[in-house]
């Protein structure tokens, strides 16, 4: 079993409402220091062993995970520690 | 003519798309659940707005991937009508059948009011009924309706007058300020503001109407006519 840790980031240039509010509330509270902010998705993939694990996650990045059109994804794939 | 409005697990304006058509039209339609559905049958489809899967992931983007949508996708190809409406419109966006992406609104909050646009291509199969330029009255009622897309694709739209409709008073920040975007082929539409609840003049304009009428105009026009 294979834990899949997959980022997915605005890219550059796509504005980022949400990003624009944290930012804004993070100098409300006297964090003066934060430059920029962007929200992203963090998700957790558990999958079976199999040889070509890396160009499946692509391929589920890329099909549904991800929006290409205003997003950038990267994964990580570690051993899946059983619980 | 016969309509198909598909509902999703959390559609929530089917019922105004029916009564539109149905009632108002006085045309044939059927609410669809999107399971197990059969479309062959169907003349135009009408996907509305809501929040189809709780918006999980992307505004549309689960419903995109679902069996219904490989289906409307063949009835597209046929070259008959597509009408995505709110959700309906992320939903034809996530599923590639029009170009671009939905971001959350700039001021970041949900909106529900009337906003006036232009008809900014009254030639297409969707807009006939109206005149060119024609500024109309739809009510909006959405937090993801602003439209993004790289610049070689706001060429093309442009070039290839796909830009449908435009607001007059930008509410969400979209580019151009695109409401309403068409494909190349000119027969799935999409569009944030609602034409289905601005159909009689209760609901404070009856200017969506003709949006409707255009599609069966249109219909009458190449199948009827010509059997």
């Amino acid at each position: 079993m294979k834990k899949v840790i997959v980022f997915i980031t605005l890219k550059q240039g796509v504005l980022d409402p949400q990003g624009k509010a944290v930012q804004t509330s993070l100098h409300s509270l006297g964090f003066q220091e934060v430059e920029e902010a962007r929200i992203g998705k963090y998700i957790e993939l558990y999958v079976e062993d199999q040889e070509n694990v890396s160009e499946r996650v692509q391929a589920m990045c890329e099909q549904l995970l991800a929006n290409p059109v205003i997003e950038d994804y990267r994964f990580e794939i570690e051993e899946a520690v059983h619980s | 003519m016969k309509f198909a409005v598909i509902v999703f697990p959390g559609s929530n304006c089917d019922r105004d798309m029916y009564h539109a058509v149905k009632d108002i039209l006085g045309e044939e339609a059927d609410l669809v659940w999107y399971e197990n559905s059969n479309l062959a049958n169907y003349d135009a489809i009408l996907l509305p707005g809501g929040f189809s899967y709780g918006d999980y992931l992307r505004s549309g983007s689960i419903a995109a991937t679902s069996d219904c949508l490989k289906q409307i996708k063949a009835h597209a190809a046929k070259g008959k009508p597509v009408l995505g409406v709110c959700n309906g419109f992320q939903i034809l966006l996530e599923a590639g059948l029009l170009p671009g992406a939905m971001l959350c609104n700039k001021n970041l909050a949900f909106m529900c009011h009337q906003e006036k646009l232009r008809v900014a291509n009254h030639t297409t199969l969707f807009t006939s009924e109206y005149e060119e330029n024609e500024i109309v009255q739809f009510p909006i009622a959405h937090g993801e309706g602003n439209y993004f897309c790289d610049e070689a694709t706001i060429k093309e739209l442009r070039k290839n007058k796909q830009i449908v409709f435009t607001y007059e008073a930008n509410p969400n920040g979209s580019t151009e300020d695109i409401a309403g975007i068409i494909n190349r082929e000119g027969n799935v539409l999409g569009m944030m503001p609602h034409p289905e609840r601005a159909v009689e003049a209760l609901l404070g304009s009856a200017d969506g109407l003709k949006v409707f009428q255009s599609i069966v105009m249109n219909w009458r026009n190449s199948y009827v006519a010509s059997v």
